[in-house]
């Protein structure tokens, strides 16, 4: 008896709901094998990262501080992909953003008032949107793919960074360390309960979430942007432009990513350094495929993923696991992912084809 | 500009085409087949610890060099289960190869950080390199050598070979391909896995002659520029061939810039010039001709299935 795949009439609902766990499960699994053969404790170190930060309550706040950018940027990111538009590009985005707010930050340095930081989140918003409108207007004007565009740009964001950092941003009283001044108090953001590091941007996070699943689900325009993906002939006879669909997937990631990098350099740096990019841009793309694009989705695969960032620190000390093997690991997950996936498409079954089946 | 200083900046343009010529004509060759892989950076990365981390255990950078090539055909078999026998979507797919592979080389480089090797050094004695032309002619890095000798073999294998003939009906009309009997997962399958391996040298190219000392994230982000370079080239080899040398050139302005002691700009704004000035050819070719997939294989990046 042979297992063999058959194609669905329709793409399975439940399994479109089932694979994304058993995508995580088959990572843990291995992620065990594999770091048992590189010559650490496996299931130690699995323990570390999946379930250590998720049974110990000392660990949510710092879940939520990391899931937070990961959770605004993804949404973002699943706009698009959604309506096949791939900006790759969201870390320089972030970048940008976050330079943009410190930018308002250090002209608004000697200043008090509660505008400041929603100057700032406005600023890393226009920030974003604006380094997103760079591919955006090459693809509609004159076709130019906006893979390679959005993530060239990345490259080009994070020297700005150190060119600031280094130059005219740095703080005249550090010492020379390439680093911007200390934001004031103004200039951060609130933390939501006295003696923990939530910071106001986390529930904000879960927020923006919802307003694109009502987006997305309830209006026209989330209506525009699912058709132009799965149909974009009937999208053009419904009479919706192309290039407006391609403009508004990318002001919107491109924006929803600044905001992200204002809330991290408002949050938990305080200040602009030069280790900002720390990756977020790119591990929100798995946060977006993990959460099916769906908004609701992204929530729990952004928490996900910051387990494994909380663990793999865990893991760091308890097993001697190296600071890489997260980044590995994520794109584990996605690996697993798009695999198990065939299973939305196709059905496993054992035995021989049945007869209806002959026709090519 | 001295005789010396014009031969110093055409050695290192060399070396900085060097890799990328490599990478985007293992890429040509998978695009030509219909299949897109993104992944061309993780691959690289693969390759470049691999090289690493074996010539730093044996001591022979050639075999690492070896390994290389056998690395990134295994992170390019990932790539083809997903995509080819499991129909992942291509896009998708080569963004997880790359993230992957910039996880798993800093996590196998880890313990190699700052350790430098012995490279690949050059092919000929240096007795053929002691003049001018001689040094010109002879004194380069082995991989130079090797991606010429791929220029003109990826020429003769598309256009004058019967299998090159195979590989671009596969990519042009896989469904008629399919229909005359030839296997397009197979084909497919063996281009997706010598991209791999050129991918898997071009890393090397860093690791083991431009800078034999590891660092996190080697390449930069120049397995993207080898992607660019592959639209750049409408698909054609020696277009290619031309366009990494175009690239080269720019990605050493930087080295030439600080050798003469200009200070024109900042160093971060000479870094951002590879990069800017891949958006303004990819812009100017797409202005030039209608749309920048004009001589893109028809079935690029499109999933198939056999039907029964």
């Amino acid at each position: 008896m042979r297992a063999r795949l058959e194609a669905r009439r329709e793409p399975s609902r439940a399994m479109r709901l089932a694979t994304p766990p058993l995508a995580v499960l088959l990572t843990m699994v291995a992620g065990a094998v594999v770091f048992q053969i590189m010559g650490f404790d496996g299931p130690a170190a699995i323990h570390q990262i999946f379930i250590v930060p998720v049974i110990d309550p000392s660990h949510w706040p710092d879940l939520g501080v990391k899931a937070a950018p990961l959770i605004i940027i993804a949404v973002g990111l699943a706009i698009g992909f959604r309506a096949n538009v791939w900006n790759i590009g969201a870390e320089g985005q972030y970048v940008f953003g976050a330079l943009a707010a410190t930018g308002v930050a250090l002209a608004t340095w000697e200043m008090e008032g509660v505008w400041i930081l929603p100057a700032m989140c406005l600023a890393g918003l226009a920030g974003g949107m604006l380094y997103a409108a760079v591919p955006a207007f090459l693809k509609t004007r004159v076709g130019v793919n906006e893979i390679l565009t959005s993530l060239m740009l990345t490259y080009v964001a994070i020297q700005l960074l150190y060119y600031l950092m280094r130059g005219p941003w740095k703080d005249p009283e550090g010492f020379n360390f390439p680093q911007s001044r200390l934001f004031t108090d103004w200039q951060t953001l609130p933390m939501v309960m006295e003696d923990s590091y939530i910071h106001l941007g986390v529930p904000i996070s879960v927020l923006i979430a919802l307003a694109v699943w009502i987006v997305m689900g309830r209006t026209i325009v989330g209506f525009e942007v699912r058709l132009a993906g799965l149909a974009p002939a009937a999208a053009r006879h419904g009479g919706f432009n192309a290039k407006r669909t391609v403009w508004l997937c990318l002001l919107a990631g491109g924006g929803l990513a600044g905001l992200a990098g204002t809330f991290e350099a408002a949050g938990p740096y305080g200040q602009m350094v030069p280790q900002f990019p720390v990756g977020y841009g790119f591990t929100a793309i798995i946060v977006a495929f993990l959460g099916r694009l769906h908004a609701l989705g992204i929530i729990l695969a952004g928490l996900v993923l910051a387990v494994s960032y909380v663990g793999g620190e865990l893991a760091q000390t308890a097993a001697g696991l190296p600071h890489a093997a997260t980044g590995m690991f994520q794109a584990m997950m996605l690996f697993f992912l798009l695999a198990v996936d065939i299973l939305v498409r196709y059905r496993l079954r054992f035995g021989r084809p049945a007869a209806a089946e002959g026709s090519a | 500009m001295t005789p010396e200083i014009t031969i110093a900046i055409l050695m290192t343009v060399v070396g900085a085409s060097t890799p990328i010529l490599l990478a985007a004509l293992g890429e040509l060759v998978v695009e030509k087949s219909g299949v897109l892989n993104l992944g061309l950076e993780g691959m690289m990365l693969i390759g470049a610890v691999a090289a690493f981390a074996v010539a730093a255990t044996t001591g022979s950078a050639w075999l690492g060099a070896l390994v290389a090539m056998l690395a990134g055909a295994a992170a390019a078999l990932i790539f083809g289960v997903l995509t080819l026998t499991l129909t992942a979507n291509q896009v998708a797919t080569g963004l997880a190869l790359t993230i992957f592979g910039v996880g798993v080389s800093s996590l196998v480089g880890a313990p190699f950080v700052g350790m430098t090797v012995e490279g690949l050094g050059t092919l000929f004695p240096e007795s053929l390199a002691d003049d001018a032309w001689g040094r010109i002619l002879f004194g380069h890095n082995p991989l130079a050598y090797v991606s010429l000798l791929a220029v003109v073999l990826v020429v003769w294998f598309l256009n004058r070979s019967r299998a090159g003939l195979i590989l671009r009906a596969v990519g042009e009309s896989d469904e008629a391909a399919h229909s005359i009997g030839y296997s397009v997962i197979g084909v497919r399958y063996l281009a997706v896995l010598f991209g791999g391996a050129m991918a898997g040298l071009a890393g090397s190219c860093y690791s083991l002659v431009l800078t034999p000392l590891w660092a996190d994230q080697l390449t930069a982000g120049r397995g993207w520029i080898a992607l660019a370079l592959v639209v750049f080239a409408s698909w054609r080899p020696w277009r290619l061939f031309l366009g990494a040398y175009l690239f080269g050139g720019v990605m050493t302005l930087e080295l030439h810039a600080k050798a003469a002691g200009l200070s024109l700009l900042e160093p971060e704004f000479l870094a951002m010039l590879p990069y800017l000035a891949t958006i303004a050819v990819l812009t100017i070719i797409s202005l030039r001709r209608s749309g920048a997939r004009a001589g893109a294989p028809a079935c690029l990046a499109k999933p198939f299935r056999a039907s029964a």
